[in-house]
């Protein structure tokens, strides 16, 4: 393993710890949705962005929007742990007087743009990502979005642009976890073949593994190989990724965990309660 | 009124690298201008409201001050969640512009009437609303909006409105115009009602009955202190519109409600009802109950009773 993945592989277990013990807390839902894209913040944070914590309104940084503002105690840990704010913030998730909001806000330092409601962040990364070319900045935009969100259709209106308008400064994530808030993706509305939709679009597709480190670094530190097109990469995850008992179980869209559960989970990820 | 708004857009985009226009496939004879001397910072988005608006806020989130622009409800209630989430929770410099307000689009039938968006609008956090009366208060609020920080709305009508301002008026956001003083009562209309209340006005003082008359294209903020003095020096108010309830008479009578004055009040608007017929702007007013003769009867109405 590069000394690159150990940090990004050690940075995923602490995010995930803390949210596992904020939403614990908070009793508080959609640790599941959390789970399952740490890794992909964790690469994002440890490898990919140019951001700079002590100026979180540097203009030659590079844009997040987490567009599935839902899982946002796992964004908010990567946030503290990545030196936006004290990671003693975290305990204050979702409780009275505290900044972090159960859903994105853009009043917590480092966040972009508030989400919450499906379907809002591609189009508004689309407008960072015209302004960064009009303005000639090398800034990179990406949008992190679930699969259940592409249900909505101000998403492919997004898409149709951003291929249109050749948004090659533009990397839309895809977490691909196949499960949605009422049901799996493939009962409720199918999204297959999800990356050949995008493709058509005229998108840059890559498909990883959204747990491997490596493809993820690989699929994120690069813009497009087509140099004209926008990328996205879908990643295949598991909601719930991490602990055993939440894996793959729509309950935990919803369920907090009560203690025995959280000592349990945090056990498996090396932790001590 | 949508030739004084391109025309004044053109002439704030050339001194100013910040502002763009955003549209959504709707446009023609209208935007051609800006876009031929502004290629970069126009774009046509599609016939896609929702993406045009969370793209504006991202635009806007990078130090653009955008501009919006489609008709009817199209820009306004088609994407109201866009404007609500992203332009006004984060306080964008975004400027939503609407062609055609109440039944601009008269024979186009009821999708095309804009009859709900200035109360949905006037409950926004950030948002300013704006519906000037003529093209000179059209000129002179695009002009504000371009200037003011954070979220506006802009209702304009659709063409060929008369000029009502025969000199140039001193034009603030959240500040009445006065366009008439009288005595007996005073009539207050926003948006492109401003043409049939001055009319009302002359048809009344033909009569022997001097009212006043505020035109308040400001609709969010108010001009609460011009209402109350209304209200004070004329004992009788009567607002009138081309918007539904919500709008204008709601705002006032919210104002007149909170204060310890009781003037005779009449709010005139657009019924809730969509239109079965095809009808001309005013004939789908007069429909309503909102012309030249029922402003007038309306406000004789307050001085007899």
């Amino acid at each position: 393993m590069s000394a690159d993945t150990q940090v990004a592989v050690e940075f995923s277990a602490r995010i995930r710890a803390h949210a596992l013990r904020m939403v614990s807390s908070a009793k508080a839902s959609h640790i599941g949705s959390a789970l399952s894209m740490a890794d992909i913040l964790s690469v994002l944070y440890t490898q990919i962005l140019r951001v700079d914590p002590a100026n979180p309104h540097w203009e030659e940084r590079d844009r997040l929007v987490v567009s599935k503002g839902h899982a946002t105690s796992i964004l908010y840990a990567a946030l503290a742990e990545r030196g936006f704010f004290p990671v003693d913030w975290l305990t204050g998730y979702c409780k009275d007087n505290s900044k972090l909001l159960g859903h994105v806000s853009h009043h917590v330092p480092g966040v972009e743009v508030s989400t919450g409601s499906l379907g809002h962040g591609l189009p508004i990364a689309c407008g960072m990502a015209l302004a960064a070319k009009h303005d000639g900045r090398s800034s990179r935009t990406f949008v992190i979005l679930s699969d259940g969100e592409l249900d909505e259709g101000s998403c492919w209106e997004a898409i149709l642009f951003a291929g249109h308008h050749r948004l090659n400064n533009l990397t839309a994530i895809v977490d691909y976890n196949k499960i949605q808030s009422f049901g799996t993706v493939k009962d409720v509305l199918d999204l297959d073949p999800l990356a050949a939709k995008w493709e058509a679009f005229r998108w840059h597709t890559v498909e990883v593994d959204g747990h491997d480190f490596a493809q993820l670094q690989n699929a994120l530190s690069r813009t497009s190989s087509e140099p004209d097109k926008p990328t996205v990469v879908v990643a295949h995850t598991i909601k719930g990724k991490g602990v055993s008992f939440m894996e793959d179980r729509l309950e935990w869209h919803y369920r907090s965990p009560n203690q025995a559960q959280l000592a349990e989970a945090l056990k498996e990820l090396g932790y001590s309660s | 009124m949508r030739t004084a708004f391109i025309n004044t857009l053109n002439d704030l985009a050339s001194h100013d690298e910040r502002i763009w226009l955003l549209c959504a496939d709707l446009g023609f004879s209208v935007l051609e201008s800006f876009a031929g001397r502004f290629p970069n910072r126009y774009v046509n988005v599609g016939v896609a409201e929702q993406n045009m608006t969370g793209t504006a806020a991202g635009l806007a989130l990078s130090g653009k001050i955008v501009f919006t622009y489609s008709i009817a409800n199209f820009p306004v209630i088609r994407c109201l969640e866009q404007i609500r989430n992203d332009v006004c929770y984060h306080n964008l410099n975004v400027k939503i512009v609407s062609v055609g307000g109440g039944f601009g689009y008269g024979s186009a039938g009821y999708t095309h009437h804009g009859t709900e968006d200035l109360a949905i609008m006037r409950l926004l956090p950030n948002m300013t609303v704006l519906a000037p009366g003529d093209p000179v208060e059209t000129k002179l609020l695009t002009i504000a909006a371009a200037e003011c920080s954070g979220p506006c709305y802009l209702r304009l009508g659709k063409a060929g409105e008369p000029i009502i301002h025969t000199t140039q008026p001193d034009i603030k956001i959240g500040k009445a115009i006065v366009l008439k003083e009288g005595e007996a009562g005073t009539l207050i209309s926003t948006g492109t009602t401003l043409g049939m209340v001055m009319k009302a006005a002359s048809d009344l003082y033909a009569r022997g009955v001097s009212v006043s008359v505020l035109s308040m294209p400001s609709l969010s903020p108010l001009d609460a202190d011009a209402i109350l003095h209304a209200a004070k020096s004329t004992g009788r108010i009567v607002t009138v519109e081309n918007h539904g309830l919500g709008g204008l008479g709601s705002a006032v009578a919210e104002v007149l409600a909170a204060s310890t004055l009781h003037p005779r009040f009449a709010a005139m608007y657009l019924q809730a009802k969509p239109t079965a017929v095809a009808g001309s702007q005013d004939i789908l007013y007069a429909s309503h109950n909102i012309s030249v003769a029922d402003i007038t009867a309306k406000m004789m109405s307050l001085l007899v009773s």
